[in-house]
């Protein structure tokens, strides 16, 4: 199941810089979202996943041994990273839509030009 | 009494950060308030000065370190005693003439607050023990005189001037920042009273020649020596107060303390003398010579300056007791009588609105007190009883004579220098004190009767210290046996009298004077040939070289830059792409070891690769797709896709969180794409080829990196103890949400930090240059009560799952977006306008409110003596409730503010209402 899951990721990956390589803005954002999720993914998968138990303690238990349930860790870690990656999506957006209001295209090719003085 | 120093010391530094503050409150009074804690510590260095017995030093420990083992301590001897009542008493002067000097400028809270930084650095750099403390200190003072020098930061060459010294003082702090290490290094310590005790000598180390070097660069550059002296002329663009400090007993000299500090461990080499002999020599000379040629009072005054400190690196290079000794009383007579004459500069200048000496005359009867002043400084600059220059410029003759290789060249370039330094003293006293029949009398704008006391005060004490040590010289000895001590590392007994008998020496200052008077006499045809040589001298200017170096080479890193920063996202992509494959791939050969686990790898779930195999699907149809709307739609399968593995693998409040993110992204998506262009085909096939290769290799990287990552854990995870100590520590079952907001809230807290910095980027560029606009409403009464009320229902679950979240999937993450898909739907439904006014205050402030939460549940527990962070507990029965639920609320409130701010500037800005 592991090669599976990353051979998954790989492929994510190929994808993603694909859309990265794009000229247009858009499709770069669009690649930006792939990396993240596949990145996610990794981090995920650090834990391991031969074990699926929910990462909860039980109701009568005071610890819990981590012999059946996910590794907690990766999900705290990953748990963040998603609420960040919709600030930093909500924030490329943003910066997209002004900077095609202001450039009035949306190659990227184009503004190695207003980088120069 | 020494633990006073330091009391007064810190606080000379406080009161600089409180400067704002003071200002506000002493108004025009502050220089003179401010100068009451130098003067504190000049008393009290002064108590110590007379107490202090030969042959000791005093450690007194700051109780403040840089570094755990890396203490700071004052150490009081009869060195930093002298340097420091030098800087703190002449520092207490400056301030008070300051607060006249500068009273008609702007931005005086800019001047008091880095002039008493500066003083408070000095102070340290004087009383450090430990080197890397000193070359701290030496740092602050560089920085601190920067914004000195270019005080008047409107113009362009005091800023140049100021670039200059900084550029030149921050190359040599770098050098002495080597030095130091290298020192450590060798010594295995950085405490100076250590490498005393334990009579560490360099000498014969084999690094000493690159330490020597690096010392060397650090004290020429600091101290304005050749070929590095042209910093300091420039620095006269400084407010004279600035000049009258840092010209006479502080900045500059910090280079000469450096090398009477660190004699004892590297001087008395061959090269040390021969250097520093040389150098100062040099110095020594040109600064005299160039001095002639000047017409601005101040200006004259930088060259005397820089030749006087050639004469003091000169001395201490020739490293006799002798020399040392004429070093230090050298070092007193030149602050005290520079300080003087520059403080008298500038109130000539401000009274009669010149410094150029052929302009000013007769002040002597129109001025009286600045006059009388001055020419007690005028004296004592040129060596002439009964001032404390006298015995000062006696003790140099004495100790060149005595100089046994290079007296040769020593004699006759001091002998130079000084008759020059007479004819430049009698050409000043002449030219603005006297009334020559050519020159009309200045007016002037202020009588001196109505100027303040203050300004006054401060030439005239220094002018009286002056003679009152030149009577009383046996005042400076026991201070100047230890100081001795210390330098030379053997008890040496200093006499100092005024009348030293009739020698050799005072032949030599008989002469010296003859000829002073002389070159004066013939001063037009010497000062025409000055100025000659000047001129042919002036094609080597050294600050327009300097200038141009710099110039050249700021031009070189730009070709350089806008070779390798083209512009070109893309390339830059591919070259940090195709680096870290091949890095990363080199890497990966290297390593031995199975690629693919045969035992414990997980069983194969079927439906698991399924649901991949439908994501990736989605994925390669948003490559290709010319819709924007399906290449959305398609994000959004993959990102369930992953919801749902999440799920599968019993992340359950990953699953949750995704699923909510992949929603609000794709509605905020849909807002704004449509007012995008459309995908276009901007590449052309082989460059869809190329990528494709780039693609394909970062892919098969990243998933041999994933395989091969299983097999390398170099530390235990820490899992284990999560799910151990949740519950008992953490009060939660669910570990995942303990870890949030309790075992690692740091992380959390910088993460939602970033979240409303997010939330203020998106603001800000939708926002900056749009204007207020009217907004027609929809109104559907019906519809407002059911979506309101779905609204409520939303929030409270959302508060709910907050409150369980510690125990069961939930938490502020969660919650926060729920709540805020509640309002994200009003907002479609009734425009942003009605979700502002439903909120009754701004999504800022609800932010604020969040990240200020967070805070508070950081901060509170350091009330109890906790680290920040800790999780306080309160528990009633079965119930528990502690600071970890607070941060959990911060973090629920930020991220529902943070969507809601969002989510309504874009469709203000895309006029999505209606």
């Amino acid at each position: 199941m592991e090669l599976i899951i990353a051979i998954f990721i790989g492929l994510l990956y190929a994808c993603g810089v694909y859309l990265l390589l794009r000229r247009s803005i858009v499709k770069l954002i669009l690649g930006v979202f792939v990396l993240s999720n596949a990145t996610n993914l990794i981090i995920f998968l650090s834990g391991g996943i031969q074990r699926s138990g929910i990462s909860f303690i039980g109701e009568q238990a005071e610890k819990a041994s981590l012999e059946s349930m996910t590794d907690p860790l990766p999900q705290a870690l990953v748990l963040t990273a998603i609420v960040i990656s919709l600030g930093i999506s909500a924030y490329i957006l943003a910066l997209k839509y002004k900077y095609f209001e202001k450039t009035g295209t949306h190659d990227l090719d184009q503004l190695s030009k207003t980088d120069q003085k | 009494m020494e633990q006073l120093t330091v009391v007064l010391t810190g606080l000379i530094f406080l009161m600089g950060l409180m400067v704002p503050f003071l200002r506000r409150l002493f108004k025009s009074y502050t220089g003179r308030i401010l100068a009451l804690v130098p003067f504190a510590l000049f008393a009290t260095l002064t108590f110590i000065f007379f107490t202090l017995p030969d042959e000791t030093s005093r450690l007194v420990d700051t109780g403040f370190g840089f570094l755990p083992e890396m203490g700071f301590s004052f150490r009081i001897d009869g060195l930093s005693l002298i340097f420091g009542m030098m800087v703190s008493g002449i520092g207490g002067l400056v301030l008070g003439y300051s607060s006249f000097y500068m009273a008609k400028y702007a931005g005086r809270t800019k001047f008091y607050f880095f002039l008493v930084l500066f003083m408070g650095g000095m102070l340290g750099l004087v009383f450090a023990d430990n080197l890397m403390a000193l070359f701290i200190f030496w740092e602050i003072t560089s920085i601190t005189s920067f914004f000195l020098i270019g005080f008047d930061h409107d113009k362009e060459k005091p800023r140049q001037a100021a670039m200059q010294a900084l550029l030149l003082t921050a190359f040599g702090g770098l050098c002495l920042l080597f030095a130091v290490i290298m020192i450590g290094d060798m010594a295995g310590t950085y405490s100076l009273s250590e490498l005393y005790t334990r009579g560490f000598r360099f000498g014969a180390h084999s690094n000493y020649y690159l330490v020597f070097l690096l010392i060397f660069v650090a004290v020429t550059t600091k101290s304005a020596q050749f070929p590095f002296h042209f910093w300091l002329p420039g620095a006269m663009n400084a407010p004279t107060p600035v000049s009258a400090y840092l010209h006479s007993a502080t900045m500059v000299n910090a280079g000469i303390f450096l090398l009477l500090r660190l004699n004892p461990i590297l001087g008395g080499t061959v090269v040390w003398k021969t250097v520093f002999v040389l150098t100062g020599g040099i110095t020594m000379f040109l600064g005299a010579f160039y001095s002639l040629g000047q017409k601005d009072l101040k200006r004259i005054l930088a060259f005397t300056t820089i030749s006087a400190l050639g004469t003091m690196v000169l001395l201490i290079g020739m490293n006799s007791t002798a020399s040392i000794q004429a070093a230090l009383i050298f070092f007193i007579v030149h602050g005290l009588y520079k300080g003087g004459l520059f403080m008298m500069a500038g109130i000539i200048d401000k009274n009669t609105g010149t410094r150029d000496i052929d302009k000013l005359a007769g002040l002597l009867r129109s001025m009286p007190v600045t006059s009388i002043a001055g020419i007690l400084a005028l004296l004592s600059m040129s060596g002439l009883p009964p001032m404390l220059g006298f015995i000062g410029k006696e003790l140099i003759y004495d100790a060149k004579i005595q100089m046994p290789e290079l007296s040769w060249l020593v004699i006759p370039l001091g002998v130079a220098a000084n008759m020059i330094m007479v004819a430049i003293s009698l050409w000043v006293f002449y030219e603005i004190f006297l009334k020559p029949k050519y020159k009309q009398p200045v007016s002037l704008k202020h009588p001196e009767h109505e100027l303040p006391g203050n300004f006054l005060a401060g030439p005239v004490a220094l002018a009286l210290v002056g003679l009152v040590l030149g009577m009383f010289p046996g005042w400076l000895e026991d201070t100047m046996s230890n100081a001795m001590y210390f330098i030379q590392s053997e008890t040496i007994d200093v006499h100092l009298s005024l009348w030293h008998g009739f020698n050799q020496v005072l032949l030599l200052s008989i002469f010296t004077v003859a000829m002073g008077v002389v070159i004066f006499l013939f001063r037009k045809p010497v000062g025409s040939l000055v100025n000659i040589i000047i001129r042919w001298t002036d094609q080597y200017h050294l600050p327009e070289r300097f200038n141009r170096l710099i110039k050249n080479y700021l031009s070189l890193a730009g070709r350089q830059t806008n070779r390798i920063q083209h512009g070109y996202h893309r390339y830059y992509l591919i070259t940090f792409f195709t680096v870290t494959f091949a890095l990363v791939i080199y890497q990966l050969i290297r390593l031995k070891g199975p690629w693919i686990p045969a035992d414990e790898a997980g069983p194969v779930r079927m439906h698991v690769v399924m649901v991949l195999a439908f994501s990736l699907l989605a994925v390669i149809f948003a490559v290709f797709t010319r819709s924007r709307l399906s290449a959305i739609v398609a994000m959004g399968v993959l990102g369930y896709g992953i919801s749902v593995f999440y799920m599968f693998y019993g992340a359950v409040d990953l699953a949750i969180t995704q699923f909510l993110v992949e929603t609000i992204v794709m509605v905020i998506f849909v807002m704004v794409i449509y007012h995008l262009p459309h995908f276009a085909k901007l590449s052309d096939k082989r460059t869809r080829i190329r990528d494709a290769v780039i693609a394909t290799g970062v892919g098969v990287m990243v998933t041999l990196v994933v395989l091969k990552a299983r097999f390398i854990n170099l530390e235990t995870p820490v899992s284990g103890f999560f799910a151990q100590n949740s519950f008992l520590e953490g009060h939660g079952r669910n570990i995942v949400n303990v870890i949030l907001v309790d075992f690692r809230a740091l992380d959390t807290l910088g993460e939602i930090t970033v979240l409303a910095l997010a939330a203020a980027g998106v603001f800000t560029l939708l926002r900056l240059d749009l204007n207020k606009k009217g907004k027609k409403q929809m109104k559907n009464l019906v519809l407002e009560r059911i979506v309101s009320l779905f609204l409520y229902v939303m929030v409270g679950f959302a508060i709910f799952l907050l409150i369980r979240g510690h125990n069961r999937p939930g938490g502020g993450f969660i919650a926060g977006i729920i709540a805020a898909a509640g309002f994200l739907l009003y907002a479609i439904v009734f425009g942003s306008e009605a979700v502002l006014k439903k909120l009754h205050t701004n999504p800022r402030y609800i932010i604020g409110t969040g990240l200020l939460l967070a805070f508070l549940a950081a901060i509170i527990p350091t009330f109890s003596g906790n680290p920040p962070l800790t999780g306080l507990w309160l528990s009633m029965g079965n119930i528990h409730i502690g600071t970890p639920l607070l941060f959990d609320t911060g973090v629920f409130v930020l991220v529902t503010g943070m969507i809601v701010s969002i989510i309504t500037n874009i469709m203000d800005v895309l006029k999505w209402n209606s």
